[in-house]
């Protein structure tokens, strides 16, 4: 791992008695793409705003490319550019004056302005709308703008809160690749999310946020270990058939056999069984109709997780 | 803690963006009308009523502000009541407006502080107004200078800009009224609600509501009374009560500047009067000596409601 542009040691937030931010630890490596994800209201808009120096700490410290927020926001505010959720613009302006009063602000040279602009719109391909007027802007549009005023700033790190949601589709998938196109220039980018897919599309690590603390942390893949077993979760559904559960706990590699619910079955396996598991329901006369694999997606971890959590007994053997 | 950077920084250009917004934006012009048709309607009434009944007086021009016939309330009377209905419209939607567009967090995560935004808002709208009133000082002495043909004495020219800043004080303090407001409250509709209601209780209901305290507190003598005077304490405490709205310093100290022989602003016994020539003019110094207070109160009022306002912006949450 490089070198981390951001260190949290137990940084707390306060709000009179409530904790929005219960002294959470992160780093974030220089480069990479960190998903902050959680639950509304479990604190990752307000260590966002801890970051950038917009909101006062309570507890602990933070550091952000060297610098403390707390004592300097300038020089973070200077390097690091932030898309806030359903970012706004001024809707009488155009696209390209609403960029150029964020430069100004940045202490961008004002003969540089024009051509970092016209980049960083091309960049977001918003290029042919610079002259009209955001208020027709739709929200995708919106959101690709602010992304654009990041990259017009030439930041080192960019954090975007809620990026993605109430767009479509299309827009969804455009943004990500836009996300991932700053990866690849070496910006690192924290992200805050509830969308789990798209999250665990393009971050290399996430953080899970649970009542203002970080409940798990790491890659999704190592989580996905962590929290659902090691290996793969089969689900068999079969009809009429007798005595299936001792079969299927018998092929090689499956751990467990758990019937949830009706003709359903759940095995964890250290591999993909469903071959095993088809030729087990034939043999015992059943009637196969539904055979499925789950990918360890961030979804099932995060549903898993929080079962677990409301249901311990249950939960222990579900990730035994 | 003590933080690092300049507070200034970005409070240019943010007053060169605002003050772009405010003379293009529709209310701005529509004000601006409004004060240039009024200002042109009552120059021409006192322009006819100067040349009918003032033969020969020394400070002709200065009588262009304040003459009044029966039908048409003077220069200074409409002032005194349309000032604070621009400053309002200009103030209402300052900080919440950037809220309400959720613009708020994008500008504040620029390399800027609080102050910059608050600061340059405030100037802008200073400025805005500034304009409006020399524009409206240049057509009423030009248009006395055409048609009443007396070049305008140096005495005339120092009391009407001195006159001009007191109004700019005046401006000034319901400006930063309305921008406090917009501070405290998150809806604009909420804000402008408010400002309304005290600017119309303090000019039409307060000076009625204030001599009837001030019976309470001093109640009238009845040997005052049965020679038909007023009890000086009650007149006192009347006019004391009535200084409280910012509208009534205004035209007091407006009054004095612009009609030399003011004397003495309250009430004045007869044998203060002794050896005093009726009629003669005090100088420029004598004047100012008497609107100290006034002008004090009114720049002092524009300090304490904007450092109010910034105390509360500085402590508030970024997050709509």
């Amino acid at each position: 791992m490089n070198a981390p542009v951001i260190t949290a040691r137990g940084l707390t937030k306060r709000y009179g008695t409530a904790t929005a931010v219960d002294a959470v630890d992160f780093d974030v490596a220089k480069g990479e793409i960190f998903g902050l994800l959680g639950p509304n209201g479990a604190g990752k808009t307000t260590t966002i705003l801890m970051m950038l120096g917009l909101t006062e700490v309570t507890a602990g410290t933070i550091e952000v490319l060297g610098h403390d927020p707390v004592r300097d926001p300038l020089a973070v505010k200077r390097r690091v550019g932030y898309l806030p959720d359903q970012v706004g613009f001024y809707d009488t302006l155009t696209a390209e004056d609403n960029l150029a009063y964020s430069a100004r602000l940045m202490g961008i040279a004002p003969r540089e302005c024009g051509a970092r602009i016209d980049e960083a719109l091309a960049r977001v391909r918003l290029a042919d709308v610079a002259r009209k007027k955001v208020r027709t802007f739709s929200r995708g549009m919106r959101q690709r703008l602010g992304l654009a005023e990041i990259v017009m700033k030439r930041a080192e790190i960019a954090i975007l809160d809620e990026p993605t949601s109430g767009l479509d589709p299309q827009a969804t998938i455009e943004f990500l690749e836009m996300i991932e196109s700053l990866k690849r220039v070496g910006v690192s980018v924290l992200l805050s999310s509830h969308m789990l897919d798209q999250v665990q599309r393009v971050c290399d690590r996430v953080a899970l946020f649970q009542r203002g603390r970080i409940v798990l942390m790491g890659p999704v893949a190592a989580l996905a270990r962590q929290v659902l077993g090691a290996g793969f979760v089969v689900e068999v559904e079969a009809d009429s058939a007798t005595d299936l559960d001792a079969r299927l706990g018998a092929i090689p590699g499956v751990s467990s056999v758990k019937r949830v619910g009706g003709d359903r079955y759940r095995l964890i396996a250290d591999r993909d069984v469903r071959p095993d598991a088809a030729r087990a329901v034939v043999a015992a006369n059943g009637a196969l109709r539904r055979l499925s694999v789950d990918d360890p997606s961030l979804e099932t971890i995060y549903s898993r997780f929080f079962q677990q959590q409301t249901s311990p007994g249950e939960g222990a053997r579900d990730a035994a | 803690m003590r933080r690092e950077g300049s507070p200034w920084q970005g409070v240019g250009t943010v007053f060169v963006k605002e003050l772009s917004d405010h003379v293009s934006s529709i209310r701005m012009v529509v004000l601006e009308l409004l004060t240039f048709i009024v200002g042109c309607v009552v120059v021409y009434f006192s322009i006819a009523y100067i040349r009918d009944n003032v033969p020969e007086d020394p400070f002709v021009l200065l009588k262009l502000f304040t003459s009044s016939q029966s039908t048409v309330v003077s220069l200074l009377g409409i002032l005194s009541f349309l000032i604070p209905l621009m400053a309002i419209a200009l103030g209402f939607d300052a900080i919440n407006g950037e809220h309400n567009r959720r613009t708020m967090s994008r500008i504040l995560s620029q390399p800027i502080y609080r102050d910059a935004l608050l600061m340059g808002k405030f100037l802008a709208g200073l400025a805005t107004l500034g304009i409006c009133l020399v524009c409206l000082w240049l057509l009423v002495v030009g248009l006395g200078i055409y048609f009443l043909g007396i070049p305008p004495s140096p005495e005339e020219v120092a009391r009407s800009l001195t006159f001009l800043v007191i109004t700019l004080a005046y401006a000034g303090t319901w400006l930063a009224f309305a921008i406090f407001l917009s501070i405290v409250t998150r809806s604009a509709a909420t804000a402008v609600l408010v400002a309304l209601g005290v600017w119309l209780f303090l000019t039409l209901l307060w000076p009625l509501i204030a001599p009837g305290i001030a019976a309470t507190i001093a109640p009238p003598d009845p040997r005052y009374t049965l020679l038909g005077l007023q009890t000086p304490e009650t007149f006192e405490w009347a006019q004391m009560l009535r200084r409280v709205s910012p509208s009534y310093l205004f035209v007091e100290a407006a009054t004095t500047l612009l009609s030399p022989d003011t004397r003495a602003l309250g009430a004045v016994f007869v044998e203060q009067l002794q050896g005093a020539v009726p009629g003669a003019p005090l100088p420029l110094s004598e004047s100012l000596a008497i609107v100290w207070p006034q002008a004090v109160a009114l720049i002092g009022g524009v300090f304490v409601l904007f450092v109010g306002g910034y105390v509360v912006f500085q402590r508030q949450e970024v997050r709509a």
